[in-house]
Order: structure tokens, then C-alpha cells, then sequence
């Protein structure tokens, strides 16, 4: 089963949409809550990620036999240094981003202490591609 | 303690209508960094924190957690409430600070 969302660039009243959709759309299909759990909080940082770090993007849920998939794909600016971006308390959000209780540095490590399998690729002013796989 | 429980207590006024308030509240915790929550909030918590926005909504239903408390008289966004109704998080106001919203609970 493929499920896509588009997330906007800025749009904080919809951010947390594709979470909480694909959050229902898995208690629906009885997947167990320990995994929901750890699949809404996964794409909950990708998706503030994309809406406040990027251009604009989507994400791409796979709920297969064996294994949750999801791809968060955007269209730039793109992560110039992933292992930098992947450390605890690093973060490059604004003033105004941070006073909205954002920008903490914690979402991407927190994508991939909840998966099972977990990717970063990205090029410089084209795209970033998240792509993590959650064991059922 | 549940939540209908709390808002006995004065201090406390729950902002918005949800259909029920026999949830329990098993754990307090406050936090102002989303990602923090997201990383350590659980089911049953009741979260105090001075963010107004509409995306601590979003956390909250996604935790399960138990109510949203605002300490210091900290007014939610319009949004926010609207948000709130749509996925029954209680959202509660209170003029008390932090210290004293945590000595109404023990666990
Ligand atoms: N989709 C993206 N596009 C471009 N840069 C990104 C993207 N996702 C993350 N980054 C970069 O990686 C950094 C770390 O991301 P991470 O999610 O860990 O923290 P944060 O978003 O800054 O804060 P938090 O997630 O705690 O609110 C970001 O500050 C940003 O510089
Ligand atoms: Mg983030």
C-alpha cells in the first residue's frame, strides 16, 4: 500500500497533517502500537523538517508485509554536512523558528533512534531524500 | 489523578470542548522544545508548556498525551484551539507557574 503526502515549505497550521493521517491509517491496518508510535514520531520530524528547512517536499509511506517504508523527499536547499546535521543539538533554524520551540537539534536523531534501517542522501541546492524502514 | 479531577482545583480552567475528561494524567511534564517532547513524552502525560501554536496539537495526538497545560496565564492561538477540538486534547489555562502546577500532582 503506497500513501503520499505534500508538505509546504513555512506552513506550520498543516504541518503534522501526514503524521496524524498516517498515524490513523496504520491503527486501522492493526499494526501494533509500539511501532505506530515509533512510525508517528519518524515522520513527524521529516515532515516539520521539510516545512521548515526546505523549499517544499512530500512524503511517501510503503506498508508492506514485513516492514514500514517511508521517503521524505524535498527540493532543496539540500544538507551540505549530514554528519554534522546528525548530531544531538546541532540545528541551523532562525531566531523566530527556535521561539516557536523548534530547532532543538533533536529530529533527526530521533527519526533514526525509531527505525530500523535509516538513509540521508542529499545534494547542495537540489534535494534531500530521508529514506527509513520500520521492522513490523 | 484524572483530569476532570484537576479542574475542580480553580486554578485550572480547561479551554475547549472535548468529549471526555476521565482520561488520567500519570505523568507531568513541561518542555518548550518539541522535539524534546517528541523524543520523551508518553501516553498519559499532561505537558505544560508556553508554546501557543497549533502544532502542539499535533505532538500531543501523537503521544496520546492527556491534556496541554498552559501555566501563566499564556493565551492559545485561535488555531490552536480549533485544532485541539478536532483531536480532543484538552487544552487547560491556569494563572499558576510551573512550580506550583507540579505540586498539585504526585504520582
Ligand atoms: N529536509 C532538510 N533540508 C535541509 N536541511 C535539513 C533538512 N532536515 C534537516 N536539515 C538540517 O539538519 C539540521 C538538524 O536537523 P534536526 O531535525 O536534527 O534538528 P532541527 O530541525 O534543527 O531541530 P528540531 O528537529 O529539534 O526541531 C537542521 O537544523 C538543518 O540544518
Ligand atoms: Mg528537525
Amino acid at each position: 500500500m503506497k500513501f503520499e503526502y505534500t508538505i509546504s515549505n513555512l506552513d506550520f497550521s498543516t504541518a503534522g497533517e501526514a503524521s496524524s493521517n498516517i498515524k490513523k491509517v496504520l491503527k486501522l491496518l492493526g499494526i501494533d502500537s509500539k511501532i505506530i508510535r515509533r512510525a508517528s514520531i519518524a515522520i513527524y520530524e521529516a515532515e516539520i523538517n521539510i516545512a521548515i528547512h526546505s523549499y517544499g517536499g512530500k512524503i511517501i509511506l510503503y506498508v508492506q508485509e514485513n516492514s514500514i517504508k517511508i521517503i521524505a523527499l524535498d527540493k532543496g536547499p539540500g544538507i551540505n554536512n549530514i554528519d554534522l546535521a546528525m548530531k544531538e543539538g546541532f540545528s541551523t533554524a532562525t531566531h523566530e523558528i527556535r521561539e516557536m520551540g523548534f530547532g532543538a537539534g533533536m529530529g533527526l536523531p530521533n527519526i533514526k533512534k525509531c527505525s530500523d534501517e535509516f538513509s540521508i542522501t542529499s545534494e547542495s541546492g537540489k534535494y534531500t531524500r530521508l529514506e527509513i524502514a520500520i521492522n513490523i | 489523578m484524572k483530569i476532570n479531577q484537576l479542574l475542580e482545583n480553580k486554578n485550572f480552567k480547561l479551554l475547549n470542548d472535548v468529549p471526555s475528561l476521565d482520561e488520567g494524567i500519570t505523568y507531568i511534564r513541561s518542555c518548550d522544545l518539541l522535539s524534546l517532547v517528541m523524543a520523551k513524552g508518553e501516553k498519559g502525560d499532561a505537558w505544560i508548556t508556553v508554546q501557543t501554536h497549533s502544532n502542539i496539537v499535533a505532538v500531543a495526538s501523537l503521544l496520546e498525551i492527556s491534556c496541554i497545560i498552559l501555566p501563566e496565564s499564556i493565551k492559545p492561538e485561535e488555531d490552536t484551539l480549533i485544532k485541539a477540538n478536532e483531536n480532543d486534547i484538552p487544552i487547560i489555562s491556569t494563572p499558576l507557574d510551573v512550580y506550583k502546577i507540579m505540586k498539585e500532582f504526585s504520582f
